[in-house]
């Protein structure tokens, strides 16, 4: 919990004293570890990322690489579903507006779920209870929280109904989940996890499950929402269209670790690490003229256990040769600056990365 | 689609439904118990009307039973009438001879003679306070014992009443009766043990009563307690769950008002089939602990092929469970939104 | 260097066992069918699931998953299927392929009817037509060796491979770019990529003509996603495969396929060649779907100028909307649209469209420009820019069309002289045509956007 863990200061990385920071949520040296009978399961593995409120930060990566464990992380419920079985191991420091939540009493960062921090999740049919009305649970959500009865909770319910763009409101309020549409039960879930004005807005995949046009009124009603409340947001996703629709800062995670972060237009048009490289060849486009080809990345996503030496994404980097004495496959790789407030973690020199995204990369794009 | 939801219209033509269903069921239960009764008899050369008076009796005798008892008639000409005598009485003739038994008539026992309505109304209400007894106490201890050793996954606790519940569903009742009895009635000499009717003294009754119930409920219980552990750890998995802790839940309100409502739902299910097998559980009970209930009434009866105290031990049991099936049919339509016009 | 970044593996894999042996399997497949002719013909095609209810399972309405849809599947191509989940693609898939019996309209395969072949007849055909599903984790049975799923078609149809089974599986596993030493393997020792790479050696073993392939990417990760699709796409080059691609996913439907079916709510909406589509798309519903797939381009953060919202969700398939099933969303919308189902007609060579108020196409229905109350609200939630751009460029094409007809009185769209202002502004229309945009003719721009005014 303490400095213990750290591995010194990397370059340029806001890490320093365990003094409350400036930023109003900042993450320090994050570690979530889940033991099993196949070993540790290094899920995150020393992430560290600030966040200022009215931003957002789109944390991207694929199935595996540690994105959604960090948001469940911060908001302390990273042992859901672990009862009683060996507990995760959390380290580092979460400061969110002044408090350190690790180390903070338990039952006060409890009052702080759902108040300060919410989330929405990726399915919402399965994220609502079945058993309840929309209302039930969105007055639930609120009467944690203040001390109202029910009727004033009720109309706060309906108000934040009618906020999120379901029509008449005052009738769906008692409607169960399976009654609504996809769209509009993650419009109640949007409404429940901002029924009160939460500080910091966590969305794990919020569109995944949804379709293209729905995804697009989803998209643009959280922004809309940001913007009202002034909330920090954080969005995971594997999409990098969705990120790059509402993300100010980018995070691209790759087996528990930040491999690049930094400003969207950076990430986008400067990219420093070649799994964002793949990332973004992966994708077919429809900006663009139509791609002969596209450039997968090659091989799979890492076992989460045993994650390769040296940088973790070594056995699929089409340029782990370039460094000199074998320094990929030994060494891991600190997160450098490579620009302003843009961080890298790769052994390439900066001119050789430079070179490789405008000549090869960039054009094929 | 609009939100189409089940108003109290919708509940009371579902409520129709069942009951109309349940009334064909009956029907359907009487032919078919008539059916092994008089058609396997007869396949298998056996005369029932002989059987009836005894074998010294003379053919005059014979024919006039088969006569009184209508026994010439078509299976189905013979379930009409005692479908009849349920609800209108009738009267058998036989010569002479005529016995009006009056609605509801359930017939005389071809043994005894005994009506056989009497005795049903007078041994059913023992019957019932088990099984009613088992099942409330199976229900407490099996839901708690299950809810905690989920939540307590792995601990000395679960693992102990894991072994317990091991036990229970394995050990058979007599046995666990039986060993009930000798300790806490005759060793321990905490319960008498003697059956005592309710209109006599309610502590003597709950006395005569209370051993019975634990070892019914206990090999329910037992069964109860592990699916409850089971279902209980899936749910904590589920998704709606971390949505509550998200909210700011204290834990316990998670447990209470999300995980446990949940929970409920594929017990009511096994609920309603148990209550239906109960019967074979709680005739045991009682000729264990000398219970004055239907049990010791049913195996006399099957071992005489008394046919119409086995007809109407049959029709009052598989009423209670049908009734019983309702019961839980409705309360799985309170707690689960989803199934409510289904 | 940056050559050897392309997916070195699967290259190889591909190219090497396919020279060496595919050459029979690519030979055999071109002859019967040339490319760029028919393989695959719907006409009315139709599936609608009962609904039964009560004890005595009355059918109190059906679910109306495909209803009515005629298209054809030319030897050589790729017809991509898009569309919002329920909208009937996957059941289509599953009805040219004769997993599910259609309830009327026939499908046609190299010119037989197989519509209502039953098991026994379907089974010679089971070898030209294979299917590709979603879910590499539940499409292969978890009990089973690769080898044993790979080689069940030549057991199934009773096939003996030249050189024997095992080795044509472990050639099928190379074309995949898998190991053919892990032919002993089980489902669950693969990654999600590699199963789905199994369940394409699975669907080519007996070199199959037509390939029908139900979102084939979707549950693979994206870095994984464009492995798969480069692998379609090489097999396709090297056994001259003819695929059908059904997915929800735009951008992938658009690098994968040659022509591209839009389906809403069990109809086909627009059929047209990619370019086509992509550059101009006719029915408003492919605009709209279009907008809405996010850019990963920051710079076009929030690019409410181009956004095309739709309202509210689609409708049920138990009871779709009268005459045309998008009118209920669609902010082009009349009294026709309400009435009158149009049909779905070639307006431009290689695009055919279901519309009476075609984007980018003159008015089908010019005498009709009353809006429905539904559409004037499905307006607002259209940036400014995307109507003022739609009605230009509509503007346009009539304009171009009533030049054309000055030109050569039997072209096509004669009909469309339509109105006087469009032909006044021939000139800078025609210059709209081709580059809409670089037009930013104030007075065009100014033309009837027909949502805003009433």
């Amino acid at each position: 919990m303490t400095d213990t863990s750290k591995s010194g200061a990397a370059v340029g990385e806001p890490t320093g004293s365990s003094a409350a920071p400036s930023a109003f949520l900042e993450v320090r040296d994050l570690k979530v570890h889940f033991p099993t009978d196949d070993g540790l399961v290094k899920s995150v593995d020393g992430l560290s990322f600030q966040l200022e409120r009215g931003k957002t930060l789109g944390i991207v990566g694929e199935s595996g690489s540690g994105k959604s464990v960090t948001s469940l992380g911060i908001m302390g419920l990273h042992t859901a579903g672990q009862y009683g079985r060996r507990k995760a191991q959390i380290s580092g420091e979460i400061w969110l507006d002044g408090t350190e939540l690790l180390s903070a009493d338990p039952d006060h960062v409890r009052k702080l779920r759902g108040r300060e921090m919410a989330m929405i999740f990726q399915d919402p049919l399965s994220a609502l209870h079945p058993y309840y009305t929309i209302g039930q649970q969105i007055v639930e959500a609120y009467r944690i929280h203040h001390d109202v009865d029910k009727k004033t909770a009720k109309r706060r319910a309906v108000e934040m109904l009618d906020r999120v763009g379901i029509p008449q409101p005052d009738k769906r309020v008692d409607s169960y989940p399976h009654e609504f549409s996809g769209g509009m039960r993650q419009r109640a879930m949007i409404a429940m996890s901002l029924v009160n004005n939460p500080e910091l807005l966590i969305a794990d995949e919020p569109t995944t499950a949804l379709d293209v046009t729905v995804q697009a009124q989803i998209l643009d009603l959280i922004r809309d929402l940001q913007k009202e409340f002034g909330s920090a947001v954080i969005i995971i996703t594997h999409d990098l269209g969705v990120v790059a629709e509402l993300a100010d800062d980018l995070l691209v995670m790759y087996g528990g670790r930040c491999v690049e972060r930094g400003p969207a237009e950076k990430v986008f048009y400067e990219p420093r690490h070649p799994y964002t490289w793949g990332l973004l060849g992966s994708m077919p486009r429809l900006d663009r003229d139509q791609q002969e080809r596209l450039i997968p990345v090659k091989g799979s996503p890492p076992s989460l256990i045993n994650l390769p030496s040296g940088c973790a994404f070594n056995p699929r980097c089409p340029y782990a040769d370039v460094p000199k004495d074998d320094v990929t496959r030994t060494v891991r790789p600190e997160l450098t600056e490579v620009g302003s407030k843009h961080w890298a973690a790769c052994h390439m020199s900066q001119e050789q990365r430079e070179r490789i995204w405008t000549e090869e990369i960039a054009p094929k794009l | 689609m609009p939100a189409v939801r089940g108003g109290p219209h919708a509940v009371l033509a579902y409520l129709i439904r069942r009951l109309f269903a349940a009334a064909v069921m009956l029907v359907v239960i009487i032919l078919v118990v008539f059916c092994i009764f008089f058609l396997v008899p007869k396949w298998a050369g056996v005369d029932i009307a002989l059987n009836y008076v005894g074998k010294q009796a003379g053919p005059d005798a014979v024919e006039a039973v088969r006569q009184k008892l209508s026994l010439d008639d078509p299976v189905v000409v013979q379930a009409w009438e005692f479908i009849k005598g349920i609800f209108v009485g009738r009267t058998y003739a036989s010569g002479g001879d005529v016995t009006n038994c009056s609605a509801p008539c359930f017939g005389y026992s071809f043994k005894t003679e005994q009506a056989v309505w009497p005795v049903l109304t007078e041994r059913f209400p023992v019957t019932l306070a088990l099984a009613l007894g088992a099942a409330v106490l199976w229900l407490i201890f099996g839901l708690a014992a299950g809810v905690l050793s989920a939540l307590k996954r792995g601990t000395l606790w679960d693992r102990g009443a894991m072994i317990v519940a091991l036990a229970g569903v394995s050990l058979p009742i007599y046995f666990t009766g039986l060993l009930s009895l000798a300790i806490f009635s005759y060793g321990l000499g905490w319960i008498d043990g003697e059956f005592v009717p309710l209109e006599d003294s309610l502590t003597g009754w709950l006395g005569g009563m209370i051993l019975p119930w634990v070892t019914l409920a206990f090999l329910y219980a037992a069964m109860y307690a592990r699916i409850t552990r089971a279902t209980m750890m899936e749910i904590l998995g589920e998704d709606y769950i971390r949505t509550a802790r998200a909210k700011g839940l204290r834990e316990p309100v998670v447990i209470r008002k999300h995980a446990m409502r949940s929970t409920l739902t594929p017990l009511l299910t096994m609920l309603g089939m148990d209550l239906g097998a109960l019967m074979g559980g709680a005739i045991l009970t009682e000729t264990t602990f000398s219970l004055p209930g239907l049990g010791q009434k049913v195996l006399d009866a099957i071992q005489n092929q008394d046919l119409p105290f086995i007809l109407g031990v049959t029709l009052i049991t598989s009423l209670a469970v049908l009734i019983a099936n309702l019961v839980v049919d409705v309360l799985y339509a309170v707690i689960d939104p989803r199934v409510r016009l289904a | 260097m940056s050559d050897k970044a392309k997916a070195k593996a699967e290259d190889e894999a591909v190219t090497i066992p396919a020279q060496s042996d595919g050459s029979t399997g690519g030979a055999t497949l071109t002859e019967d069918a040339a490319p760029g002719e028919t393989l695959l013909k719907v006409t009315g095609l139709q599936k609608h699931f009962p609904i039964k209810k009560g004890l005595l399972q009355r059918q109190v309405g059906a679910v109306r998953a495909v209803d009515g849809i005629d298209f054809e599947v030319r030897s050589g191509e790729t017809l991509g299927v898009v569309g919002e989940s329920g909208c009937g693609k996957s059941t289509m898939g599953r009805l040219i392929t004769r997993l599910l019996e259609p309830t009327a309209g026939t499908v046609e395969f190299e010119g037989k009817d197989i519509t209502h072949l039953g098991v026994g007849g379907m089974r010679p055909l089971r070898r030209d037509v294979q299917m590709i599903f979603q879910d590499p984790y539940s499409s292969l049975n978890p009990r089973h060796t690769i080898g044993t799923i790979v080689s069940a078609p030549f057991k199934l149809q009773g096939v003996e491979p030249e050189g024997g089974v095992k080795k044509e599986v472990q050639r099928l596993l190379s074309v995949v770019g898998l190991n053919p030493e892990h032919y002993n393997r089980y489902p669950h020792e693969f990654s999600g990529g590699q199963r789905q790479r199994i369940g394409i050696a699975r669907a080519l073993a007996l070199n199959p003509k037509l390939v029908v392939a139900d979102e084939p990417v979707s549950a693979l990760d994206v870095s994984i996603q464009a492995q798969v699709v480069n692998l379609l796409d090489d097999l396709q080059q090297e056994l001259g495969l003819t695929y059908v691609i059904i997915a929800h996913d735009l951008s992938v439907v658009r690098h994968v396929s040659d022509r591209i079916a839009v389906m809403y709510l069990g109809k086909i909406m627009e059929l047209a060649d990619r370019d086509l589509l992509y550059k101009s798309p006719m029915h408003p519903y492919t605009k709209a779907l279009m907008s809405a797939v996010p850019i990963p381009d920051p710079a076009r953060r929030g690019a409410k100028s181009e956004r095309i919202l739709l309202k509210g969700d689609v409708p049920s398939p138990i009871s779709p909307p009268s005459g045309c099933r998008f009118h209920t969303r669609c902010w082009k919308a009349t009294q026709i649209c309400k009435t009158t189902e149009p049909p779905l007609k070639e307006l431009r060579p290689g695009q055919q469209v279901a519309c009476h108020h075609p984007e980018n196409f003159e008015d089908q229905a010019p005498q009709d420009v009353v809006l429905l109350s539904d559409a004037k609200e499905a307006a607002e939630l259209v940036a400014e820019d995307a109507l003022a751009e739609s009605a230009r460029t509509s503007a346009a094409v009539a304009a171009e069309a009533v030049a054309a007809e000055a030109a050569a009185p039997e072209a096509e769209g004669a009909e469309a002289a339509k109105s006087t202002e469009a032909a006044k502004r021939t000139e800078t229309a025609k210059k709209g045509t081709k580059d809409a945009k670089s037009t930013e003719g104030t007075e065009s721009a100014e033309e009837e956007p027909p949502a805003k005014e009433k």
